[in-house]
C-alpha cells in the first residue's frame, strides 16, 4: 500500500485523499518512509520536517472530516528547494555560511503552499544558492541521480528533481535561472517548468540573480505540474516585479494535451555540434511525433542563441555579487573570527572566505569584475544588449510559431566529480535553458524517452511566449500522452538506481 | 584633530583678495512618509533601538523591496518646487559598498537616473556690504533624488567616536529604509565673501520650502536634514578651478556656513604654500569650529552603480505630476512677496520679521485680527526678547497668535495701555491662562470709570497743594507730577492721557 501511495500521482493522491479512500497522514507517513528508505543514497533532503509534515497532513484530514472544502493538491506531499523561507524548517541556500539559519518569515510561495494544504516534507539539496548544474557545489554534498546514482541529478533544484524521480515525492519546488529547473527535470526524467518570469513570486526566495530567478514546479506528470503551478503562482504585491495578471489557464491546457493546428518551431542554434547524439535522437523523434499528433513543423533561426550563455554569465553573476553582500556574518548566519581583536572588516572577509564555496566565489569575483567602474559598459552593458538581442530573437519566432522546441540540455546526466574541476563544461549544461531564462518567457521540459548509449532520460524543452504559460503545458501533456501509451507504462518505471 | 596638528589659516577678507571661492551643497532630508521607503515599517524616530523593523529593511535573505508611493510623490512636489524637470522614467540603482549599518551591503539609490534635474531656487542673501540690503542668488539645482536611510552605528570605546579604534559598535536598524532625498546644487560661483551667508540661506530657505511642502519636519539636529559642503578655491583671474573638499554630514545651518568660512580660509592657507588641495572627505567639528581630514577620495570606494532589478522602474504618467503641480502649496518665496505686499511693511521691516522666523507668527496674528504693524512689533520687541531670556525658539513660545492678536486688540480699544499689555503676555508666557484670563485675574484692566478716576485726581490735588497750584498758575508740564500719583494710586491701571484731561481741567486749564 505505502509503495503504492509513493507512486501515485499528485492528481491521484489528491482524489484519493478528498475521497476519503486514504487518509493525508497516511500519504505523508508512506513518503516519510520512502525517504527513511531511499534518501541516504539519493541525498535529496538537507532536512525532512517529520512532525511539521504530520502536522499539516492530519490539518487535512481534519478540514475533511468537518465538511471543509479542499484545494485541488489538499494533502499532497511535496519537497521544497532549500532557497525558499521556512519558519519551521532551516533555510540553508545549500551554503554554510546559512548552516542553521531560521527565518522569522515565510516565503509568500511557501505560505501559499501551506494555505493549499501542500504538506512541505522537508527542503532540499542545491547547489550553494542555486550556482552550479549538478548539486555538487552544495556545502552538504552532491544529491545522486535515481537513474544511476553516479551521476548528478542535475543542478541546481538537484534535490528536488532526485526527490521527484525517487518518488520520495510527488512534487518539488524549484527556481530557475539558467535552467536550474528544466535541466535538472530533464537528467531525472521528470516534468520541469520556468514559468514566465513574474509569473511566480521571489518574495522569501533567497535571490541568485533578481533579473532571472523564477520559481517553478516539479513534477512527475504534466497536469501535476500544472496544478502545482496554478498553486504556487500569481500576483504578490511584496514583490514588484510580480506580473499583475490571472495565471495562465495551465491546468486546463494539460488536461487539453493537444497540439492539433499548433505551429511548431524547432530552432536550430540549440543542437547539433557538441549534443549527445542519443539526445538528438529522442529530440528529432519528439518533434516527428508531434508533426504526427498534428502539429505544423517548421524551422526557426534565432541567430543571437549563441551569445546567450556568455551574456547570462555576465548578468547573473553581477546580480549575484551584490545579492551575496549580505552574507557578511553581521547579522544571521555563519560569522568567523569575532575574538574581540579583530575589526567587523576583518570578521566579514573570514566569515565569507569560510562560509561561500569556490563557485561562488567565482562568481562574486566575476560579477564584481564586470560591475567595476571602466568595465561595466563593455561587460555588464553589452551584455544586457546582448538580453536584448535575445528577446527580438524569441518576439521574431513567436510571429511565425506557437511554442519553440529544443533538446533540454546538450547530454544526459553525466557523473558526479566529472566536470566539478572545469567549470566551463559545467556551464554548457546549461546551453539550452538560457536564453528563456534571459528573455523571461515560460519553458518546460517534459521527458521524451531515453539515450540510446546510456540509457538515461532525455528532456524535450518546449519555450512559449511571455505569459503564454499555458501553450507549454498544451504541448507537453501532448508529448508525454503520446510517449506513455506508446512505451506502455511511465518512463521513471524504467528507473533501475535505486534496484 | 588629524595629526593633532592645527590647520595654517588664511583670515577670510585676505583670503577673499586673493581667491574666488566655488560652492556646492548636497542635502539629505528624511522625509516624513508614514512608512518606510520599501516595506511596511513605520518610518518614525526614536523608538527602542531596532523595534521599527522587519525582514526588509533588515535586509534578510530572500526579503524584497516595493517603493513607496508616497515617497515618489514627496520627490517630485520637491523637484517642481524646484523647478526640476520630472523623469518621464526612471530607475533605481545600487550602491555597492560594506559597512555594517548597511543591511544589504548596499543602498538602493539612484544614480544616472535621477527622478527630477535641472531647477534652480532663489535665494534672498542678507548683505552687509550693500547696506542692510539683500542679494538675490539663483542657486541651480543639478538633481534630486530618492533613496534609503542605512542604520545608524554606536561606536563605543575609542577616541574618535569612529568604527576604528571604537572596542565594539551597536546597529540600530530603525532609521534603515527610511526614505531620503537628496538634493544636489550645481556649482555656486560668484558670491566671493557671501559665500558663507549664501550657504545659510540656502539651506535655511531650503528648509523652509521642505516645511512648506509637508515632506518632512526638517530637524536638523535630529538627522532629518543633513548637508555636505562641499568648497573649492580659485586664484582670482585664473579661471581656473582647485580641487574641492567635501565636508560631510554638517547638521546645522550655522554649522555649515562655518565650515564654509573655515574651508575658504584653510584652503587659501594650503593654495598660498604652493600645495594642491586633496581630494578628500572632511569632517565638521561643531566645538572647536574647525574640519579635520577624513577619507581620501584617492582611495574611494567603485560602489559599481547598476539599476535595481528587485524594482520595476519608476514612471510617473504626466497626469500625475501635474496634479501634484496643481495641489503644490504657496512657496515660502512666493509668500513672502505677497505678505510683504499685503502688509505694507518697509523691505527692513519685513526682511528682520523673516529673519526672526517670524513670518508664519506675524501672518497667524493678522489673521487672527491684529494689524501687521501690531503683530510685528509684539512678536520683534516683546516676544522676540522673552525667548532669547528663555533661550526657547520664537515658535516654541506658550503663546498663540491668537493671545497675541487678542493683546493688540485690548490696547487698540484702549483696555490696556502697553505696561499692561505687557504683564498679559508675561502672565500667558505663565501659564496663567488666556489674556483675557489673564487681565481677570491680575486685575490689569485699565480703571476708566470717571467716578474713580474723579476721586483718585482729587486725591493727588489735595495731597500736592503747591503742584497743583502751579498748575492753576499756568505751568501745565508740572500736571506730569500729579498724573504720575494718579496712576500710582491705580496701579497703572488708568488711561494716562485721560487722567491728564482729568487734572487740567480740574485745575482750570483745559
Amino acid at each position: 500500500m505505502a509503495d503504492e501511495l509513493t507512486r501515485m500521482s499528485a492528481a491521484g493522491l489528491a482524489a484519493a485523499i478528498a475521497g476519503g479512500e486514504v487518509s493525508a497522514l497516511e500519504v505523508t507517513d508512506a513518503h516519510l518512509a520512502r525517504i527513511g528508505e531511499v534518501d541516504e543514497s539519493v541525498h535529496a533532503f538537507l532536512h525532512v520536517a517529520e512532525d511539521g509534515a504530520r502536522r499539516a497532513a492530519r490539518a487535512v484530514d481534519e478540514r475533511r472530516a468537518a465538511g471543509e472544502p479542499l484545494g485541488p493538491l489538499a494533502g499532497v506531499p511535496l519537497a521544497l528547494k532549500d532557497l525558499f523561507t521556512t519558519t519551521d524548517m532551516p533555510t540553508t541556500c545549500g551554503s554554510a555560511i546559512l548552516n542553521g539559519w531560521r527565518p522569522p518569515y515565510d516565503a509568500t510561495i511557501t505560505q501559499r503552499l501551506r494555505e493549499a494544504g501542500v504538506v512541505i516534507l522537508g527542503k532540499t539539496n542545491m547547489d550553494e544558492f542555486a550556482m552550479g548544474s549538478s548539486t555538487e557545489n552544495s556545502a552538504f554534498g552532491p544529491s545522486h541521480n535515481p537513474w544511476d546514482l553516479t551521476r548528478v541529478p542535475g543542478g541546481s533544484s538537484g534535490g528536488s528533481s532526485a526527490a521527484v524521480a525517487a518518488f520520495e515525492a510527488p512534487l518539488a519546488v524549484g527556481t530557475d535561472t539558467g535552467g536550474s529547473i528544466r535541466q535538472p527535470a530533464a537528467v531525472c526524467g521528470v516534468v520541469g517548468v520556468k514559468p514566465t518570469y513574474g509569473g511566480s513570486s521571489r518574495y522569501g526566495v533567497v535571490a541568485f540573480a533578481s533579473s532571472l530567478d523564477t520559481p517553478g514546479p516539479l513534477a512527475r506528470t504534466v497536469l501535476d505540474a500544472a496544478l502545482l503551478h496554478e498553486t504556487m503562482s500569481g500576483h504578490d504585491p511584496c514583490d514588484s516585479t510580480s506580473v499583475d495578471a490571472p495565471v495562465p489557464p495551465v491546468v486546463a491546457a494539460a488536461r487539453q494535451a493537444d497540439v492539433s493546428g499548433l505551429t511548431i518551431g524547432v530552432v536550430p542554434e540549440l543542437g547539433g555540434e557538441g549534443y549527445q547524439p542519443g539526445v538528438l535522437a529522442r529530440f528529432g523523434e519528439a518533434v516527428e511525433l508531434l508533426e504526427s499528433l498534428g502539429a505544423k513543423v517548421i524551422e526557426v533561426s534565432c541567430p543571437h542563441f549563441s551569445y546567450a550563455l556568455p551574456a547570462y554569465y555576465l548578468i547573473a553573476p553581477s546580480e549575484a555579487s551584490s545579492n551575496l553582500a549580505r552574507f557578511d556574518g553581521m547579522r544571521y548566519g555563519l560569522r568567523v573570527g569575532d575574538d574581540g581583536t579583530r575589526s567587523a572588516e576583518e570578521v566579514m572577509a573570514l566569515t565569507r572566505e569560510q562560509g561561500f564555496g569556490a563557485e561562488v566565489k567565482r562568481r562574486i569575483m566575476l560579477g564584481t569584475y564586470a560591475l567595476s567602474s571602466g568595465y561595466y559598459d563593455a561587460y555588464y552593458g553589452k551584455a544586457q544588449q546582448v538580453r536584448t538581442l535575445i528577446i527580438r530573437d524569441f518576439e521574431a519566432a513567436f510571429e511565425q510559431v506557437d511554442v519553440l522546441v529544443s533538446p533540454s540540455t546538450p547530454t544526459t546526466a553525466f557523473p558526479i566529480g566529472e566536470r566539478v574541476d572545469d567549470p566551463l563544461a559545467m556551464y554548457v549544461a546549461d546551453l539550452c535553458t538560457i536564453p528563456s531564462d534571459l528573455a523571461g518567457n515560460a519553458a518546460l521540459s517534459v521527458p521524451c524517452g531515453l539515450a540510446a548509449e546510456d540509457g538515461l532520460p532525455v528532456g524535450l524543452q518546449i519555450m512559449a511566449p511571455v505569459l503564454a504559460d499555458d501553450r507549454v503545458y498544451r504541448v507537453g501533456a501532448a508529448v508525454e500522452a503520446a510517449l506513455d501509451s506508446r512505451r506502455g507504462h511511465p518512463l521513471l518505471d524504467d528507473a533501475k538506481g535505486l534496484g | 584633530m588629524a595629526g593633532g596638528r592645527a590647520d595654517a589659516l588664511v583670515p577670510f577678507d585676505e583670503a577673499l583678495t586673493r581667491y574666488e571661492p566655488l560652492i556646492g551643497l548636497e542635502t539629505h532630508v528624511e522625509l516624513g512618509t508614514v512608512t518606510k521607503m520599501f516595506c511596511g515599517c513605520p518610518a518614525r524616530f526614536g523608538g527602542e533601538p531596532n523595534s521599527l523593523v522587519c525582514p526588509v529593511c533588515l535586509g534578510l535573505p530572500g526579503s524584497l523591496p516595493v517603493a513607496n508611493r508616497a515617497a515618489i510623490e514627496y520627490t517630485i512636489r520637491i523637484g517642481l518646487a524646484l523647478n526640476c524637470t520630472i523623469a518621464d522614467w526612471c530607475r533605481f540603482a545600487r550602491k555597492n559598498y560594506f559597512y555594517p549599518d548597511m543591511p544589504k551591503n548596499f543602498q538602493i539609490s539612484q544614480y544616472d537616473e535621477p527622478l527630477c534635474t535641472n531647477g534652480w531656487l532663489d535665494i534672498s542673501v542678507p548683505d552687509p556690504g550693500a547696506g542692510g540690503g539683500a542679494r538675490q542668488v539663483r542657486v541651480g539645482i543639478e538633481r534630486v533624488h530618492l533613496e534609503e536611510d542605512t542604520g545608524k552605528s554606536l561606536h563605543v570605546g575609542g577616541a574618535t567616536g569612529r568604527i576604528h579604534g571604537a572596542d565594539y559598535s551597536l546597529v540600530d536598524y530603525n532609521r534603515a529604509g527610511i526614505p531620503l532625498v537628496e538634493i544636489v546644487t550645481k556649482p555656486v560661483e560668484g558670491t566671493g565673501a557671501l559665500a558663507p551667508a549664501v550657504t545659510h540661506t540656502y539651506l535655511s530657505e531650503l528648509r523652509d520650502l521642505l516645511r512648506a511642502l509637508a515632506v518632512s519636519d526638517v530637524r536638523m539636529e535630529e538627522g532629518s536634514l543633513r548637508a555636505d559642503v562641499n568648497v573649492s578655491l580659485s586664484p582670482r583671474g585664473s579661471g581656473v578651478w582647485g580641487t574641492r573638499s567635501e565636508t560631510k554630514n554638517v547638521n546645522s545651518l550655522r554649522s555649515a556656513e562655518r565650515a564654509v568660512r573655515y574651508e575658504i580660509e584653510r584652503q587659501a592657507a594650503v593654495l598660498d604654500s604652493g600645495l594642491p588641495v586633496a581630494l578628500e572627505t572632511r569632517h565638521f567639528h561643531e566645538d572647536s569650529g574647525v574640519t579635520t581630514a577624513g577619507r581620501s577620495k584617492e582611495e574611494a570606494q567603485d560602489y559599481r552603480y547598476f539599476p535595481e532589478p528587485d524594482l520595476v522602474p519608476v514612471a510617473p504618467s504626466r497626469e500625475w505630476v501635474e496634479q501634484i503641480r496643481a495641489a503644490l502649496p504657496e512657496l515660502p518665496s512666493a509668500r513672502r512677496a505677497r505678505l510683504e505686499a499685503e502688509w505694507g511693511l518697509s523691505d527692513r521691516d519685513f526682511a528682520a520679521i523673516h529673519n526672526a522666523g517670524a513670518v508664519d507668527l506675524v501672518a497667524r496674528t493678522v489673521e487672527a485680527g491684529a494689524s501687521p504693524a501690531d503683530a510685528r512689533k509684539w512678536w520683534l520687541n516683546e516676544l522676540v526678547r522673552r525667548a532669547n531670556e528663555s533661550g526657547t525658539d520664537l515658535t516654541d513660545l506658550p503663546i498663540t497668535p491668537a493671545d497675541v492678536a487678542r493683546v493688540a486688540a485690548l490696547v487698540a480699544s484702549g483696555e490696556l495701555n502697553d505696561k499692561l499689555a505687557r504683564q498679559v503676555i508675561e502672565g500667558v508666557l505663565a501659564g496663567e491662562g488666556t489674556p483675557d484670563e489673564v487681565v481677570a485675574a491680575r486685575g490689569l484692566a485699565i480703571v476708566s470709570d470717571e467716578g474713580a478716576l474723579t476721586a483718585a485726581v482729587d486725591e493727588a490735588i489735595a495731597a500736592h497743594p503747591d503742584v497743583a497750584q502751579k498748575v492753576r498758575d499756568g505751568k501745565v508740564a508740572a500736571a506730569q507730577a500729579l498724573v504720575g500719583a494718579v496712576m500710582k494710586a491705580t496701579r497703572g491701571q488708568a488711561d494716562a492721557a485721560r487722567v491728564r484731561e482729568l487734572i487740567l481741567a480740574r485745575l482750570g486749564q483745559a
